[in-house]
């Protein structure tokens, strides 16, 4: 059913416009990890795809964008991670190391898994004793035995595939991590075990993550703040803070997150969602 | 174990087929010896018996070598330089661009026109053969490089820049193995053409080895003689590519399976 405030009892409705200033009051963090301002990006001198957008991810937050397919939420979490250099604008990262999870696994198809797992070691002063340490402790988080790290990534499963590229991206122990959609190719079960270990990781070792992904269920259960972004050119249309903590987080309360969401005229447009309690 | 020793078993099984073409070959031959007679084709087992006779005579082995020797060298240097700026062509447009007319000017030039230049510059040494062979045998490999590193996955450099790997690793974990896959076929042709520009080259312009051999024959009007320095040539051929190009090339495409 549609979440429709204007349904409520009256003293209900002002406690939910409380609620709902209170979520819509964003906060700034105070010492940001990540600071990143573009002013301007363009791939061809006449199409300009993000337009001014501008982020301060605190230490340990959650930080999820969304928007409908093409709206430029890739292309800004690219220049974040210092994968591309925005035409105009500049990314102040105050993390030791940082990582990036991608939407396809991006294995390296010649090596073992165990190799690609180690990829990240490469260029990186660490002693062999703690790369096999770190190596044994995420095949145990992943659920990988001896025999699959031999295996090359054709012969492994799509969902182990999925799991080898997240532990590629933990084992160099990043403090900061990029996820580009990684979980939209799995199932929900599969998608499901994929939060709960890099939220388990992400909590354990206090990472801070920035999140893309067009779910906006997804985006509402993970994190700590959501940014809504609209195209043409891409830039920020809205900020939400979740407060309710993320072990307490249900379906229900996401669902009813959501709905609210969406009651959102803007944001309903932008996804084009009208009507959206109806499947069809 | 099991499922290697049966590919092993299915490779030596599959070799039958190859000795089937080869022996149809001789009998088609040895129809034209009986069809034309000996000064058209000569006798093939009068062939493989004077091939026989060159061995044990040790200046058939030593031919052989000279050849060998030749070949590989030019061939070596092909691989290595063509493979090299190869890869620095793909990586730059702009050098891309510029090596072009070299590689048309390279391909275009008949071999046969290059021999006569080499005899100009290295008379009757080493190195007219050897230089033939590089410069026929070098734009295939160029060619090849530059394909590889131009058709790469530009998804895994993404991949590798994320990890702030530093480039030589980027370029030999990601890039190298995907041009390998193009560089392949390219040494395996130029492997070839370098066996038969090498004779050709030996023929015009040395006194020792197969080609001195066939040139030898020729002033003789001898047929057999030079239908067995061509088994020979054949047959080292087929031993390269069975015994080294084919189990290299199978290990190089292993993972290209299905990924």
């Amino acid at each position: 059913m549609m979440f429709d405030p204007q349904r409520l009892p009256p003293e209900k409705q002002e406690e939910h416009q409380q609620q709902r200033q209170e979520q819509e009051k964003v906060t700034v963090p105070q010492s940001p990890i990540l600071k990143v301002k573009v002013t301007d990006h363009r791939y061809h001198p006449l199409q300009q795809v993000l337009d001014e957008c501008a982020l301060d991810i605190g230490k340990g937050e959650i930080v999820s964008l969304i928007g409908p397919s093409g709206c430029g939420k890739s292309t800004f979490l690219k220049i974040a991670a210092g994968l591309l250099e925005p035409s105009d604008g500049k990314v102040r990262s105050k993390a030791d190391e940082s990582a990036v999870l991608f939407q396809e696994h991006r294995l390296l198809p010649w090596k073992s898994l165990r190799d690609n797992m180690s990829f990240g070691f490469k260029g990186r002063a660490l002693s062999e004793a703690e790369k096999n340490r770190r190596l044994d402790k995420a095949a145990k988080i992943m659920g990988f035995v001896s025999d699959d790290m031999e295996k090359y990534p054709s012969e492994l499963s799509g969902g182990m595939r999925q799991r080898a590229a997240l532990a590629r991206a933990l084992v160099i122990e990043p403090d900061m991590l990029f996820l580009d959609e990684p979980f939209s190719a799995l199932d929900i079960g599969r998608r499901r075990e994929m939060y709960r270990l890099l939220l388990g990781e992400v909590r354990q070792r206090h990472c801070t993550v920035l999140m893309v992904t067009h779910d906006v269920f997804e985006a509402l259960s993970l994190s700590d703040r959501v940014i809504v972004m609209a195209p043409d050119p891409g830039c920020f249309l809205k900020q939400i803070n979740v407060r309710i903590p993320l072990d307490q987080r249900t379906r229900h309360l996401v669902a009813d997150l959501e709905a609210e969401l969406l009651a959102d005229q803007q944001v309903a447009d932008l996804f084009k969602m009208q009507n959206w309690d109806q499947v069809l | 174990m099991i499922a290697r020793t049966g590919t092993l078993i299915a490779r030596l099984w599959s070799g039958w087929g190859t000795l089937a073409g080869v022996f149809m070959i001789i009998a088609l031959w040895q129809l034209g010896y009986e069809a034309f007679g000996p000064l058209v084709l000569p006798d093939p087992l009068a062939s493989f018996l004077q091939l026989l006779a060159l061995f044990q005579h040790s200046q058939g082995l030593d031919y052989i070598a000279v050849t060998a020797r030749r070949a590989m060298t030019g061939f070596a240097l092909a691989s290595l330089l063509g493979a090299c700026f190869g890869l620095l062509a793909g990586w730059s447009n702009t050098l891309a661009i510029l090596c072009r007319p070299f590689l048309t000017v390279m391909l275009g030039v008949p071999p046969i026109a290059w021999i006569v230049l080499a005899l100009l510059w290295f008379g009757g040494s080493d190195g007219t053969p050897v230089f033939t062979v590089f410069i026929s045998t070098v734009p295939l490999v160029f060619a090849g490089a530059l394909q590889g590193i131009r058709m790469r996955d530009a998804t895994l450099d993404e991949m590798a820049d994320s990890f702030q790997i530093p480039w030589w690793e980027k370029v030999w974990h990601v890039q190298i193995p995907q041009v390998i896959s193009y560089l392949f076929p390219a040494w395996a042709t130029a492997l070839g053409l370098s066996w038969k520009v090498v004779v050709m080259a030996e023929l015009l312009s040395s006194s020792e080895g197969i080609g001195a051999g066939l040139a030898e024959a020729r002033v003789n009007i001898d047929t057999i003689t030079t239908m067995s320095w061509i088994v020979a040539v054949v047959g080292l051929l087929l031993l390269l590519e069975g015994l080294f190009l084919n189990p290299v090339k199978e290990h190089v495409e292993g993972w290209r399976n299905d990924v």
